[in-house]
């Protein structure tokens, strides 16, 4: 596994007509009108046909992941990946995009005002991005499996620069080694990634208790999903990768 | 007027065809260019943004809303513009420099239009001195900037000394949204507004207008 280029099929990635919505601002269980579900449907349709996902994964050891999580030096003094990555077994950089086709078409139907179906392929397409996130994450515990180094007690979690104090900065550094320009994954100057539905971060692999924490560190207050719990019981429950 | 509240709720269906038919048959019927705007469409999109505010209607409708006001928009504009009747105010948008996400800053502008106000949409990763010079050659009354990223949303502070700079601040208001900003965030850099949501951002620039 040590650097690879996955090509994740299209289906995939396709998000259900809940997740799109959820992703409006539509609460689960809510009751929406046919035409809504159908304008989500029909996002999801473009989204399949414009996505042209892939990834890119790199392994590497824990002391050269140090200098990419130090980044520009600009972390939180103490962040829950700075006490997990010590731990770990196995240590991979990634990046994952669905493509810039979709952004393009994204912008194309807000400039002729079809608000609704733009703001909706938006949503199918952040939802795409974190499943192909997922796929790559599934990759990684499968070569695991494969090379047996994956026990029943293993637990995989992904973090990426911008949350939970790991500062957006250090990307620079991920994308210096792991270089996803390879698959159209570029960095600009503020550390944002074209195509814009793309993710990059790290997957840690190591036994499950390391990657309990309490969300109370000084940068967790502003938090408004506090998502880290649940991706903590996701990783209990064996359902790893949520973002 | 019946078709002006037919044009309203045209509105609030999403139906931007008849949006589109009703805005025709008011103008060939003589009414005036402010009373369908005023009436039809302003007053459709100001319904649908209290139903979306009340949690009875959800985003894809008020976008949909939003394409047929466009509808009835895109018939009424040059009406409107050759008799001269001025819109509510005047917004410069934008999504700050480093930073391209626009969904949030486009639903923004989308709604502001809804309720009158025309707006400049400078686009996104928009630097400091362009939301300055945009805001006082528009004449504009609100800059609205728009941050999805903890390392972009310090432009925003920029903007603001820039105002101070220039000696407009406080006289051209400084609203602020996104994902990563708060209320607290808002204040500390100076923002008049931090605005959570599309139709706050649209109470905001009412309020401010209205001098309050």
């Amino acid at each position: 596994m040590m650097r690879e280029t996955i090509h994740v099929p299209v289906d995939r990635v396709i998000p259900d007509v809940g997740a799109v919505l959820t992703g409006q601002g539509v609460p689960p269980n809510s009751a929406v009108d046919e035409r809504t579900r159908q304008l989500a449907q029909q996002a999801i349709d473009r989204f399949r046909d414009l996505a042209s996902p892939q990834g890119i994964i790199l392994s590497l050891g824990e002391a050269e992941f140090a200098r990419i999580y130090d980044g520009a030096g600009m972390n939180e003094a103490d962040t829950p990946l700075a006490r997990i990555y010590p731990e770990s077994d196995c240590l991979a950089l990634f990046a994952v995009t669905v493509g810039e086709d979709v952004s393009r078409e994204i912008t194309r139907l807000f400039s002729c005002h079809d608000y609704a179906a733009g703001a909706m392929l938006d949503c199918a397409a952040s939802v795409g991005a974190e499943l192909a996130a997922e796929a790559v994450e599934r990759h990684v515990r499968d070569h695991l499996i494969h090379t047996d180094r994956f026990s029943p007690d293993t637990g995989l979690l992904s973090f990426s620069p911008g949350y939970c104090g790991w500062h957006v900065s250090a990307q620079r550094k991920l994308f210096d080694f792991l270089r996803p320009e390879e698959i159209g994954i570029t960095l600009n100057e503020s550390h944002l990634m074209t195509p814009l539905k793309s993710i990059s971060g790290v997957i840690v692999a190591g036994p499950r208790e390391i990657f309990q924490f309490e969300d109370n560190f000084p940068f967790c207050s502003p938090c408004e999903t506090h998502s880290c719990q649940d991706r903590i019981r996701s990783v209990f429950s064996g359902r790893e990768s949520i973002r | 007027m019946e078709i002006l509240r037919q044009l309203s709720e045209s509105l609030k269906k999403g139906e931007a065809e008849r949006a589109a038919e009703l805005t025709r048959a008011a103008i060939d019927g003589g009414l005036s260019p402010r009373a369908i705007l005023d009436e039809g469409l302003i007053a459709g999109m100001t319904a649908v943004g209290e139903e979306f505010k009340a949690h009875e209607i959800f985003l894809p409708d008020v976008l949909l809303a939003a394409r047929a006001m466009y509808a009835g928009m895109d018939l009424l504009k040059p009406l409107l513009i050759k008799e001269g009747i001025p819109t509510m105010g005047k917004a410069v948008l934008g999504t700050v420099q480093g930073d391209l996400h626009d969904i949030g800053k486009n639903l923004v502008g989308i709604m502001l239009k809804g309720a009158g106000f025309e707006v400049i949409d400078l686009g996104k990763d928009v630097a400091p001195a362009m939301f300055i010079e945009a805001a006082l050659r528009e004449k504009a009354d609100v800059i609205g900037m728009s941050a999805l990223l903890t390392t972009t949303m310090s432009v925003m502070k920029q903007v603001v000394e820039l105002a101070k700079e220039r000696g407009f601040y406080g006289k051209i208001r400084i609203i602020v949204g996104g994902a990563p900003l708060t209320d607290a965030y808002a204040r500390e850099i100076g923002a008049d507004a931090y605005c959570y949501d599309a139709m706050k951002a649209v109470d905001c620039v009412k309020g401010f207008v209205g001098g309050q």
